[in-house]
């Protein structure tokens, strides 16, 4: 007789170590672990536990017209070192040569063998860029973005960040715990377009400019001097503190719109601190290539100012006193530090190859997500005991063996989560609840079978027995439904509702497991040693 | 043995007219109410409809008549205050469908540090959807419930009868429909925490529908003299005692997450226990009628 369930109790023995052990790095045992267990446990969702969750959407198109732009460029430089008499240029994503004549081909197929000719007319050459090319070049800046993001991510310190693809051109990137949001969130969208560019202080518009004007101010100028500005510059703004009043505003530049350096030279940016007024500035240096660029550019153009534009903000505008060379250069610009090492980190892992366009952004502060833990466990176990406090005065030493059951049963559950390292969301509570609830209502099943067999006249073990095989498959086709549910939601919900299926589907599962075999195994022990004549129930 | 409910023989077939009548008004309520969700002019959570949504948490007392007119001053436009005094928190929230999201919240958040020093404006959470994500959220949930119930459909259809899956298939939208429609009557709003909580409901419905379901088939395989409106009636007052046992515990814990849970969970707590109670309900009301109306004394097959 004992060996009957011998191995049943092994079976309950075995699953409950098993759970313990996959829980156990969730708790603040995690540092004594072996390092293969460390992996396992629960993630507590952005939710509970607070963090920044991000989807963008990476500006491919964009990415191709840049390309495009730049393969005329190129060409045209090319024709200017080999002498050929041609002209280059970008119309919509095609690429127009004039004149059209054999040498023309044959420099552009040396140099873009991915271009194809698309038509001649009129003396020009139209190429264009092939969909083989543009999808791999569209695929390319997704890749891209996707590792630069990583890369800044990674220096700014985010414990277990999530950061990937979703569709063709959308990057999903979660932080979870970040507590200064609002500064992981200006790090990871910035575009990061560090260039070198001249100030235009020749024209005659540069006299009339105002030297600032006060922040939120730039769209009125910009209107005002709309149309006075020449074809090749632009009004670029940068951000200005008084040391002594602390006052903000926006100084005014005109600046040539030719770039004559770019952030892809960089090597290295770090944070050092001017000492003269204890502020951060970032040192960076270039490349060989750059620092010949860069000797290059103020050899040309010494006693005129320089501007450091990131992103259309001009960081500062020196005067280039003399040539230099070495290729190192200061960014100063009165930031705080927490921005010039934020400013070192997008320097450093270099700029996207396209803008991002924020989609959707879910932060939850660090203080919420306790909030909601802390009531959430408070009435899970208010709930928890008064369910086991009603099932042990409704079904007397019946109910004791439920609760046990249900005791396992979110064991299990606890135990089955951490296994499959699942992340712990509000929604996926709900599943928790949903599929206790269902537990609860497999011993009902039981019981309220077992009670109409008592009341047969037939004995306890006989009521047991039959009990438990008339509400199997009451029990068996509820959770299948169920099933059938979690599984469809996991496989076509989104976000918090494949949390919440996870759960469910995981939860009836092992339902299934301590119904059947959790609370028969200890009515069977009972019954087992001595014939009983009165069922508790 | 301690019971609820004894031996009872409550008429429930017969009062089906009356049940069905006002299960037609819940149903019709709740068709309003999600006609209303997809044309997007219900009460809509920030994920359905996307924009800007703005928790903050002031750590001294304010007024919120204050805190409007520091965002109007502040040049915030179409915003919607909704304040939970207890906690000394103020919900900002802006249903525009910009393109520009990202810096609608940082404006917020800026114009309330600068009118209440910084150190007593806490972020509490920030939520901003671009509109194609709104309408994504929206699509997909929609999916996933319909091909939900067409798998349980299917599934009952097997395991029972046809008749069977339509009338659990009808329980289950008449409890999800039902409470849509009751929040949506009461202005609460329709968000993805709602549509878990609805589908929690539909899941509890759904059990609660087999097991009765599960007790008539079993009476129609062995009590062959009866009609099926007798059987119908006797396998509900047989498992009756379970239905009660059953939906008061989940109505506990509900109860216990409604009154503890915190503001988060507050409204889907609310929903739950409208759930159970109209899903208790239905089971008896509306599943068993459909079965008995779609189906006339045909024999059960024995297996």
């Amino acid at each position: 007789m004992k060996k009957k369930f011998l191995w049943r109790i092994s079976l309950i023995a075995i699953a409950t170590i098993l759970s313990v052990l996959f829980f156990l790095p969730s708790t603040s045992l995690v540092s004594s672990l072996p390092e293969w267990l460390k992996k396992y446990g629960i993630t507590l969702g952005l939710d509970l536990q607070g963090g920044v969750h991000l989807v963008y959407e990476v500006d491919i198109d964009k990415t191709v017209d840049v390309t495009a732009e730049r393969i005329a460029s190129s060409l045209t430089n090319t024709f200017k070192e080999k002498k050929i008499e041609a002209k280059s240029e970008k119309q919509g994503l095609d690429i127009v040569i004039s004149p059209d004549n054999d040498q023309v081909k044959k420099t552009v197929q040396e140099q873009f063998p991915n271009l194809s000719l698309d038509k001649q007319s009129e003396g020009k050459v139209f190429y264009t860029l092939n969909s083989t090319e543009i999808n791999r070049i569209k695929n390319f800046a997704v890749d891209q973005a996707l590792e630069t993001i990583r890369n800044r991510v990674d220096q700014f310190g985010v414990a277990e960040p999530t950061i990937h693809r979703q569709a063709t051109n959308e990057i999903v990137i979660q932080l979870p715990g970040v507590k200064d949001t609002k500064r992981a969130i200006d790090l990871v969208g910035k575009t990061a377009l560090l260039q070198f560019k001249l100030l235009d202080d020749e024209a005659p518009i540069a006299a009339q400019l105002p030297g600032t004007v006060p922040p939120g101010g730039e769209e009125n100028l910009l209107k005002q001097f709309a149309g006075q500005v020449p074809e090749d510059d632009e009004i670029l703004f940068g951000r200005a503190r008084n040391r002594e009043t602390q006052i903000e505003s926006k100084t005014v530049y005109l600046v040539r719109k030719q770039t004559l350096i770019t952030g892809d030279f960089l090597t290295e940016a770090r944070v050092n601190i001017d000492q003269r007024y204890n502020e951060p500035y970032v040192s960076i240096s270039f490349d060989s290539t750059g620092a010949k660029l860069f000797e290059q550019v103020t050899a040309n153009n010494v006693k005129k100012r320089l501007a450091i534009i990131l992103d259309s903000n001009v960081y500062s505008a020196p005067v280039i006193q003399e040539r230099i060379e070495g290729g190192h250069a200061q960014i100063t610009g009165s930031f705080p530090m927490d921005e010039a090492k934020d400013l070192a980190i997008v320097l450093r892992s270099g700029s996207l190859p396209a803008p991002l366009k924020m989609l959707q952004n879910v932060t939850v502060g660090p203080s919420l997500g306790k909030d909601s833990i802390d009531a959430g466990i408070k009435a899970g176990l208010i709930g928890a005991i008064l369910v086991i406090v009603f099932m042990i005065v409704y079904y007397k030493l019946s109910g004791v063996i439920a609760d046990f059951a249900l005791a396992l049963n979110i064991v299990f559950l606890i135990g089955a989560l951490s296994a499959f390292r699942a992340t712990l969301t509000m929604p996926g509570i709900a599943g928790i609840i949903l599929a206790i609830g269902m537990a609860v209502d497999s011993n009902v099943l039981m019981f309220e079978r077992m009670r109409d067999e008592l009341r047969l006249g037939k004995t306890p073990r006989a009521a047991i027995d039959s009990g438990y095989d008339k509400a199997f498959w009451t029990i068996f086709d509820s959770h299948v439904t169920t099933l059938i549910t979690a599984v469809v939601l996991y496989e076509f919900g989104t976000g918090p509702i494949k949390g919440f299926a996870v759960t469910l589907g995981v939860g009836v599962f092992i339902n299934l497991f301590t119904a059947l075999i959790g609370t028969k195994t200890v009515f069977d022990l009972i019954t087992s040693r001595r014939e009983v004549k009165k069922l508790s129930i | 043995m301690i019971e609820l409910i004894k031996n009872t023989k409550i008429d429930f077939m017969g009062k089906r007219f009356i049940a069905l009548a006002f299960s037609a008004i819940l149903t019709i309520i709740g068709l309003i109410a999600a006609v209303q969700v997809a044309r997007g002019t219900a009460n809509l959570g920030i994920d359905f409809a996307g924009g800007t949504a703005v928790q903050i948490k002031f750590n001294t007392r304010i007024m919120l008549h204050d805190v409007r007119k520091a965002l109007e001053d502040g040049g915030i436009k179409d915003f919607d205050l909704q304040d939970l005094p207890t906690e000394n928190k103020v919900l900002i929230r802006i249903k525009k469908s910009d393109s520009n999201i990202g810096e609608l919240s940082k404006g917020i958040i800026s114009v309330l540090s600068q009118k209440y020093s910084q150190g007593n404006v806490v972020v509490d959470s920030t939520t901003e959807i671009g509109p194609k994500v709104g309408g994504k959220l929206r699509k997909d949930a929609l999916v996933a419930i319909l091909v939900a119930t067409l798998g349980i459909l299917i599934y009952v259809a097997f395991r029972f009868q046809f008749r069977f899956g339509i009338g659990a298939t009808i329980a289950t939208f008449h409890d999800v429909l039902a409470v849509l429609g009751i929040f949506f009557i009461i202005g609460k709003e329709i968000n993805l925490l709602l549509v878990t909580a609805l589908l929690t409901i539909a899941g509890y419905s759904l059990t609660d529908t087999v097991v009765v379901f599960d007790r008539i088939r079993e009476n129609l395989r062995t009590k062959f003299k009866k009609s099926t409106s007798e059987i119908v009636n006797q396998s509900i007052n047989e498992v009756l005692s379970r239905t009660i046992v059953t939906s008061f515990t989940v109505f506990l814990t509900s109860l216990a997450l409604f009154i503890f849970g915190g503001e988060v969970i507050h409204d889907f707590a609310l929903a739950m226990i409208l759930g159970i109670i109209v899903g208790t309900y239905s089971s008896i009301f509306v599943a068993s009628p459909v079965v008995l109306m779609l189906g006339k004394d045909k024999a059960f097959g024995k297996k």
